[in-house]
């Protein structure tokens, strides 16, 4: 099994894995940002360079670091590599051009679009960007198409990561869109006006890092920091029928899939469970979903303000002596067995 | 020795190049020969690449993948569309044989069975004439099944790309062989294992493959006797620009120095109309650009000499590299800043759009020259192109990314004064002939 260090951290993780595999492995601050990978997507990767990390030693036989910066989505890890993501200046320095590179043609139109708070490019940017822009031209802007009754593609905020194009092929199994053009007159397109149909093509709202597939059900419905994400199932015969509801009051806004680790969705969902099952009753709700405290989804969920227990040795004590369990008096949340409180769940 | 025959009308057709002593490394290897022998010459004859990276070939043909049960194949690059390069063009246009052998050799040498020359597709009428050169060697029993009773069959197909500069990179070439969309694959991994159809593939420029044959021919170690050091055996040039005569050239690596190709009348004849010479680009648009000065002697103050290690001398900030050969020589009539719109306006036209810095950073660098160059610049925006120019250099996934890049970095570096000309006086500079009429003078 070969051993790779990045950023100090070592880990041993089987032959064939990629360098981004392996930090995902070790997880937390240390792991690049991906753009265009997409793990369950074959082929993806490689194309937007954010995961460019630096390899200063090949492997233990070759302690030689690599002379170019590499796409870690891409690059199998060898025994005894050493690989820098944050502790390399010349890795940051990189990214923060990257960034500025895809934000070049980006419209930067957060306010109005659907995607704003669960964005990876917005990530990113507020991660490795720079405050201002250096580009002074005009940017490509596109009309709006709809591709389909339920997908619109706005190409004016497509950062060209190809994942759509590998959804349609791997998972819809049936593509009738692809890229047209060179360069920056690289778009998605489907040449002739053609509908995006076949059973799983809904992913592809899944898989865009932007706004530049929307799901026209939604549109403009609700920003998604004022949903509450919950999990939920139905019987489905063409999925797993496990999603993602984006709830407020009673109503589902949209369906989803479950988004988890690095943006990708645990499982894809078909059309119907995405865009035809719109009522609570179509569904068995299992709970919120887990949201990261730093994600803007996170904000408008806490109702009130809780006062913090904190449990020290002493009190911890006391409650042994007089019987109680080591829980304390803090009201219980479903999972484990207490009352079902959506406000108070929510902002558990 | 390649251009030994050009211009020969006999050289064309089977028959009159058998006359002249062609199919002769066919006959050799084939009949008295193992491919490993045949690989062997090929890499004592230090013969490098002359696409442009200058890659050692007798090397690369042994990164081939030859434990793979699936087929190989060899793949001649005729997409040669580097701006100021048109060698290939020549040799194929005027000794079509002498690709159709080195194909024969190679593909032998590399236990090919099928192999493809990817050819560009302006160069629809040079198909043709392949095409009818392939059908001689056909008919003549040099291709197709059991070779001069061989046991050895080979069949060579020519294919026209659809015009794009990217497909000469060469995965972008082998995908658009394969009917796809011409990007770059990210590598690993490498052609040698996993080219054409996923299958062990090596790639070789036209000139290289058609080098073979003299190998073969001379023996390996003859070849590598003629140029100098790892600058082993001839190299062909081709010349344009501010030049008396512009054309194809043989040169023998590392023994013409670079005053002499470009004043002797042998070669380049110097100057056109009796301006000095301001510029040269050696290698092809992509190579760094090199003053006058700097051309003829090295920072060392050495005579520079036509080699791949001479003109890499001094990395490139006082130096350039060999590349595909595609000579250019400007006078001080030429704008250098409108030179350069030039070069990135095609960088940019042709970056295939799957990875960002060269998508967006060819377009950027793109739009800021033209403002320079319209005279609308600011004196920042050097320092810009220079910032661009260093992010998208080694962060692409195919060489375009460098290949924008560095003439961006190296016409700045030489002529940054061009620049603030074109900032300090904008009313000058309106006219694009501006040179002409008032060059720009080279500080002290």
């Amino acid at each position: 099994m070969p051993k790779v260090t990045i950023d100090g951290q070592t880990t041993e993780v089987a032959p064939g894995t990629t360098i981004l595999a392996a930090a995902r492995q070790i997880g937390g601050a240390l792991v690049p940002p991906a753009m265009c990978y997409y793990s369950k997507l074959k082929g993806s990767g490689g194309k937007c360079r954010t995961c460019l990390v630096k390899v200063a030693a090949q492997s233990a036989a070759n302690p030689n670091p690599m002379p170019k910066l590499v796409a870690s989505c891409s690059t199998p890890v060898a025994d005894g590599m050493v690989v820098a993501n944050l502790t390399s200046p010349e890795v940051l320095e990189t990214r923060k051009a990257i960034v500025e590179f895809l934000l070049i043609n980006h419209p930067l139109d957060c306010p109005v679009c659907d995607q704003a708070g669960e964005c990876d490019l917005q990530n990113l940017s507020y991660a490795h960007g720079l405050q201002r822009t250096r580009y002074e031209f005009e940017r490509r802007t596109f009309e709006k198409i709809d591709i389909g009754d339920r997908i619109q593609l706005h190409m004016t905020r497509c950062i060209m990561c190809f994942r759509c194009v590998y959804t349609a092929d791997q998972v819809a199994k049936h593509r009738v869109h692809g890229v047209l053009g060179r360069g920056d007159a690289a778009e998605i397109g489907t040449y002739i006006q053609n509908a995006l149909d076949s059973d799983f093509i809904g992913n592809v709202i899944d898989v865009c890092p932007v706004g530049a597939l929307t799901d026209k059900t939604a549109r403009f419905a609700s920003r998604v920091w004022f949903l509450k994400p919950m999990d939920a199932h139905r019987a489905c015969t063409k999925c797993s029928g496990k999603v993602a509801l984006w709830v407020k009051g009673n109503e589902v806004i949209r369906v989803t899939g479950r988004r988890g680790a690095y943006g990708e969705v645990e499982e894809f969902i078909c059309n119907e469970c995405r865009f035809d099952r719109k009522e609570l009753g179509d569904w068995v709700v299992e709970g919120p979903r887990r949201i990261e405290s730093t994600s803007v989804i996170s904000a408008n969920h806490y109702t009130d303000l809780k006062q913090l227990h904190i449990v020290t040795q002493k009190h911890l004590e006391a409650r042994r002596l007089a019987g109680a369990g080591p829980e304390g008096s803090r009201p219980r949340g479903p999972h484990e067995g207490g009352q079902a409180d959506p406000a108070a769940l929510i902002s558990g | 020795m390649i251009l030994e025959h050009a211009g020969n009308a006999e050289a064309r057709t089977l028959a009159g190049w058998r006359k002249l002593g062609g199919y002769a490394s066919v006959e050799k290897a084939l009949k008295g020969m193992t491919p490993e022998q045949v690989g062997e010459e090929v890499k004592k004859a230090g013969l490098r690449g002359r696409g442009g990276a200058g890659f050692p070939a007798g090397l690369k043909w042994s990164f081939l993948d030859r434990k793979s049960d699936k087929p190989r194949y060899l793949v001649c690059n005729a997409d040669e569309s580097e701006p100021g390069t048109f060698k290939d063009r020549y040799l194929m246009e005027h000794l079509p044989h002498l690709l159709v052998e080195g194909m024969i050799v190679s593909s032998f040498a590399l236990g090919a069975k099928t192999s493809y020359i990817y050819i560009r597709g302006e160069y629809m009428y040079l198909l043709r004439l392949l095409e009818k050169a392939i059908g001689e060697a056909y008919a003549a029993g040099y291709l197709g099944n059991d070779i001069l009773g061989s046991g050895y069959s080979l069949d060579l197909h020519v294919h026209p790309g659809g015009g794009a500069y990217i497909c000469g990179e060469e995965t972008a070439l082998l995908e658009s062989l394969e009917g796809k969309r011409g990007n770059p694959r990210i590598k690993p991994p490498f052609p040698a294992s996993q080219g054409l159809y996923g299958c062990p593939t090596v790639v070789n420029n036209v000139e290289t493959i058609a080098t073979v044959p003299h190998v073969l021919r001379m023996g390996g170690e003859a070849y590598a006797a003629i140029g100098v050091g790892k600058s082993t055996g001839t190299k062909l040039i081709s010349a344009s620009g501010h030049i008396k005569r512009p054309g194809v050239y043989e040169i023998e690596l590392g023994k013409v120095s670079c005053e002499e190709f470009l004043l002797s009348d042998a070669f380049c004849g110097g100057p056109k109309n009796g301006r000095p010479i301001k510029a040269v680009i050696p290698g092809g648009s992509s190579v760094p650009v090199l003053p006058l000065a700097l051309f003829l002697k090295t920072a060392k103050g050495e005579a520079r000499m036509m080699s791949y290690e001479s003109l890499a001398d001094g990395g490139f900030v006082s130096g350039t590299s060999l590349g595909s050969g595609g000579f250019f020589a400007m006078d001080e009539s030429a704008c250098m800043v409108r030179n350069l719109w030039n070069l990135t306006r095609f960088y940019h036209h042709e970056s295939c759009g799957q990875c960002s810095p060269c998508r967006e950073g060819t377009g950027w660098m793109e739009k800021v020259l033209h403002r320079l160059e319209a005279g609308q610049g600011r004196l920042s925006d050097i320092d810009l192109l220079v910032d661009i120019a260093k992010k998208i250099e080694g962060n692409t996934i195919c060489p375009l990314g460098d290949a924008a890049a560095w003439p961006v970095a190296s016409h700045i570096r030489h002529f940054r004064h061009e620049f603030e000309y074109h900032v300090k006086y904008p009313e000058k500079v309106k006219d694009p002939r501006h040179g002409e009429r008032e060059p720009v003078a080279m500080p002290k």
